[in-house]
């Protein structure tokens, strides 16, 4: 076991673990941060994806060694207190969801996506979320919500997502 | 199925399976004793218990949940109208007076008590659209307690469509009989008469006086059933109802704050894993902890054939169940994925006992068939296929003074209930199951071994315990919709018309087997057969593998007799509203032109679960086959609760189809699942995603049937239909060019 700093929504965490140990292991189990979910543990649903620099990744096949001294953001992080980010205030209009335990996932990849592809087509939201699964078929909504937050993202000022209140 | 318990004694597999003499007590460890309302195809809710554990019995102890001050209504069912009991909950006699209830405090909030569970179907808005609509309150007055044994009245489960049609009339009766008691309490204290008295908004009115709901039961609290007569608002006098409303917890789903069973934490919790073989079957052979015992605080846990370690953290759970060395017996000559057909027909017989599956004949079929100017004979290969929710199969269980109780994520909470009482020799009210809105479902979720599973390593623990299944354990330890044969000879006139129609499905089950198109001479029936994969409840159950076959068939008749499949289907159908939906999904799509040059288009119609579906398919031809570009769908079921909520299902239904139509089947050999992983078991994705058309039909003047199953069941059959214009097609699924 060794010490790991983790900058973390923010704030700096200390984690005893190990290098071999999975992201979303460390943020589930040692963090009690359990907005991120476990799916498939292959990196292959979604259901776990956060931020990392930015980037959208699978938690539960990153290392907890590969992410020491990167930035991540989970959902908890993704809105300051009782706001929501632009991103899950579409997914609510849209109402892309069933059961809802993709959305945290799907939200945290959608955010992803749109930092790098702020105008997604069709074909870029099908080719940058295919590792997002939504068991309960609710893709048709999602893209909408999608659409939504694009939309409302590049109208608004600031370059980086503005968090609103609903 | 036939496997062994710890006691050695064969599992009945679902062909010797026999419906216990009304009446009987039964075997209580049995407990499995559905009744005949049950389809066939629920083969899990009559598996015999998976674990049975030394445990020494308790002494009965009564546990009282109490409601606190204001209003309390009973639903007590009429005779006639019991609820079913299903496998697991046959020892509930007397929990089932009693079918929901209402609470309203003194504050004026509403609660609803049902033993449904939520699992993305959305019923916890729907339901409380229903309680806020006759007891005129707005929606967000209303909240509903559900699927808490110690806090709600029993419940067979969450399945077969039926929380629409049954469980929202019952919660309407007692809020409509909640207001009509606010109206005489009102009456009573004003002196007035009742007549002159309405309710809105949470308050009873009349003339110059009004008074809060919760004012009128405060310091005096009011309890009552709901009478037999009470008169509830008809489906054109709603207005929370039919209405579209937004997910009641929607929120905290995009936050992430919702905490589904794997979510919940316990003081003092730990972390458990099972050990298994590598495939879905064997005996534990040899089995050496001293690695695992060795590591701190992990304790093992043997009893019989149950393997599993109990650790502080997840991290030594995984450390310890790594070290456990254990070899397992596989049996020789398993039945695999290639020869599971003729082992289906081998082995099938001709009838159990159960819903859909008596045989059914009609006319005169050999006379009609010798008759017949032209016959058509297939035989369709249906596979296993996963639900894979997204939700891993997953429990946390507390001991606390000889009291169990367990989160679970599951259909039935009752059933699990007793699951759970029976392997630890318990009475039921020393077990308690709670189901946190749970991550999906789609039928997989009926059974209770992980919630026995950690009670059991709680209990060896002294401690809380959650487990997880891992997505391997769900690929190998969950059960599967059922494979199956499905043979259909047809035989038509001079004139093209159907005269003979024969339809024998061997395994996949009874729904939906009978044709609702008008043939003369008939014979359908069901055989039950021996299982080598672990099967059960799926979405729709064998409706979709019987939609696929029919519709193909009816599909291919009218394409050698050169008719228009749309004309042929109408010829053969008399039920209006199944004419309704095919003419208007025809309407809809295009029929019978494709919207551009090099696609086709196909269509399918069905009923199940008193709703009506038609399908049509867009496909276009690729390098390697083809694409579906585009599905419309037509569906009715009745009049319309929650608009979005309804499409919301309609489409989720139609995709899950897509997986089944075009790549999910399950692979095994060798007593493992060779395609048991998320990367190798294809689901839908974004990418795989067509047009989607829903039209919704409200027939206001028919009674609301459910609507989470029926429109997955003629997906397969119109995209396969679509795709013979490019070549022929081979006659099972996934659709797949021949």
């Amino acid at each position: 076991m060794a010490t790991f700093s983790l900058r973390l929504n923010g704030r700096t965490h200390r984690v005893e673990g190990e290098p071999d140990d999975s992201l979303l292991a460390v943020l589930r189990y040692d963090l009690d941060l359990t907005g991120s979910k476990f799916g498939c543990g292959e990196g292959h649903c979604g259901a776990c994806t956060v931020l990392v620099d930015n980037q959208a990744v699978r938690a539960c096949v990153t290392r907890l060694g590969a992410v020491a001294g990167a930035s991540i953001t989970t959902i908890e992080g993704l809105a300051p207190g009782d706001r929501l980010h632009p991103v899950q205030e579409a997914f609510l209009e849209a109402e892309a969801f069933q059961c809802g335990y993709c959305t945290p996932g799907m939200v945290m990849a959608t955010v992803g996506l749109l930092r790098t592809t702020p105008s997604p087509s069709d074909q870029d939201i099908a080719k940058l979320m295919d590792r997002n699964v939504c068991r309960c078929g609710t893709y048709s909504r999602i893209v909408k919500a999608i659409r939504l937050a694009a939309a409302r993202m590049k109208n608004s000022d600031s370059v980086t997502p503005q968090a609103v209140r609903r | 199925m036939i496997d062994r318990d710890r006691n050695g004694a064969k599992r009945r597999s679902a062909s010797e399976w026999r419906e216990p003499k009304r009446g009987a007590g039964g075997d209580r460890r049995g407990a499995a004793a559905p009744s005949a309302n049950i389809e066939i195809e629920r083969y899990e809710l009559r598996r015999q218990p998976t674990y049975r554990f030394e445990v020494e019995r308790r002494q009965f102890m009564k546990i009282f949940a109490a409601v606190g001050g204001g209003l309390l209504v009973a639903s007590v069912p009429d005779a006639g109208a019991q609820q079913e009991s299903g496998g697991g909950g046959a020892t509930q006699a007397a929990a089932r007076d009693v079918s929901a209830w209402i609470h309203v405090d003194e504050a004026g909030r509403v609660t609803g008590y049902t033993g449904k569970t939520e699992i993305g179907q959305n019923i916890r808005t729907s339901l409380a659209q229903a309680i806020a609509d006759e007891l005129r309150v707005p929606l967000t007055a209303v909240s509903l307690t559900m699927a808490d044994t110690d806090l709600v009245p029993f419940d067979q489960g969450t399945f077969g469509s039926q929380s629409t049609p049954r469980m929202a009339p019952v919660l309407a009766r007692a809020a409509a009989a909640a207001r009509e008691m606010l109206i005489d309490r009102a009456a009573a204290s004003w002196g007035v008469d009742r007549a002159g008295l309405t309710c809105s908004d949470g308050r009873v009115t009349g003339g110059s006086r009004s008074a809060a709901y919760g004012d009128l039961v405060k310091a005096r609290k009011l309890a009552g059933i709901v009478p037999a007569e009470t008169p509830v608002g008809a489906p054109a006098a709603w207005r929370t109802r039919g209405a579209a409303a937004q997910k009641v917890d929607g929120r905290s789903f995009v936050t992430g704050r919702h905490r589904y069973t794997p979510d919940v934490t316990r003081p003092g919790m730990m972390h458990g894993r099972i050990i298994r073989s590598e495939g879905y079957t064997g005996t534990l052979a040899s089995f050496d902890d001293a690695a695992a015992r060795a590591l701190p605080g992990v304790v093992v846990v043997r009893d019989g054939d149950f393997a599993g370690i109990v650790a502080p953290t997840d991290r030594l759970a995984r450390k310890a169940a790594a070290a456990i060395r254990a070899e397992w017996r596989i049996p020789e000559n398993l039945p695999s994925s290639s020869t599971i057909y003729d082992h289906l027909k081998k082995t099938g017989t001709s009838s159990g006992g159960g819903r859909g599956s008596a045989p059914f004949a009609t006319g005169d079929v050999a006379a009609a068939r010798a008759a017949a100017a032209r016959t058509f004979d297939v035989s369709y290969r249906i596979p296993y296929i996963a639900h894979v929710p997204l939700e891993p199969r997953c429990a946390v269980a507390e001991w606390t003074d000889g009291k169990l109780t367990v989160w679970t994520g599951t259909q039935r909470p009752f059933g699990v209930r007793s699951e759970l009482a029976a392997a630890f020799r318990l009475p039921e009210d020393r077990v308690r199951v709670i189901v946190p809105d749970t991550g999906s479902a789609y039928g997989g979720k009926h059974t209770g071994e992980y919630a026995v599973e950690a009670a059991r390593l709680a209990k060896a623990a002294g401690r809380p315990v959650k487990l997880v299944w891992t997505r391997k354990e769900e690929f190998s330890y969950g059960y599967f919709r059922p494979a199956g044969v499905i043979d259909v000879k047809a035989g038509v006139d001079a004139g093209g018309r159907l005269t003979s129609w024969e339809f024998d499905n061997w395994n996949s089950g009874g729904s939906a087997i009978r044709t609702p198109y008008e043939v003369p001479s008939q014979r359908i029936q069901f055989h039950p057969s021996d299982s080598p994969l672990r099967q059960g409840s799926y979405r729709g159950l064998a409706a979709t593998a019987n939609h696929y076959a029919r519709e193909m068939h009816m599909d291919a008749i009218a394409r050698a007799l050169g008719a228009d499949a749309v004309e042929y289907r109408l010829r053969h159908l008399e039920d209006a509203r199944m004419r309704a939906v095919l003419t208007a999904v025809a309407q809809k799509a295009g029929w019978p032109k494709p919207a551009a040059a090099g696609r086709a288009l196909g269509i399918a119609c069905g009923t199940e679960k008193g709703s009506y579906i038609a399908t049509a398919a867009e496909v276009s031809r690729t390098a390697d086959g083809f694409k579906v570009e585009r599905l419309v769908a037509a569906f009715e079921c009745g009049a319309i609760v929650n608009p979005d909520g309804l499409r919301n299902q309609v489409e989720g239904s139609v995709v899950q189809g897509l997986g089944g139509a075009l790549f999910e089947h399950v692979e095994f050999g060798g007593g493992a699942i060779v395609n048991g992983t998320m990367a190798r078991y294809r689901v839908p994705r974004f990418k795989d995603m067509p047009a989607l058309d829903v039209l919704l039909l409200d027939r206001k003047d028919l009674p609301s049937a459910g609507a989470g199953e029926t429109p997955i069941v003629c997906v397969a059959p119109a995209i396969g239909s679509a795709v013979r214009a490019f070549g022929a097609v081979a006659s099972e699924l996934p659709v797949r060019l021949a």
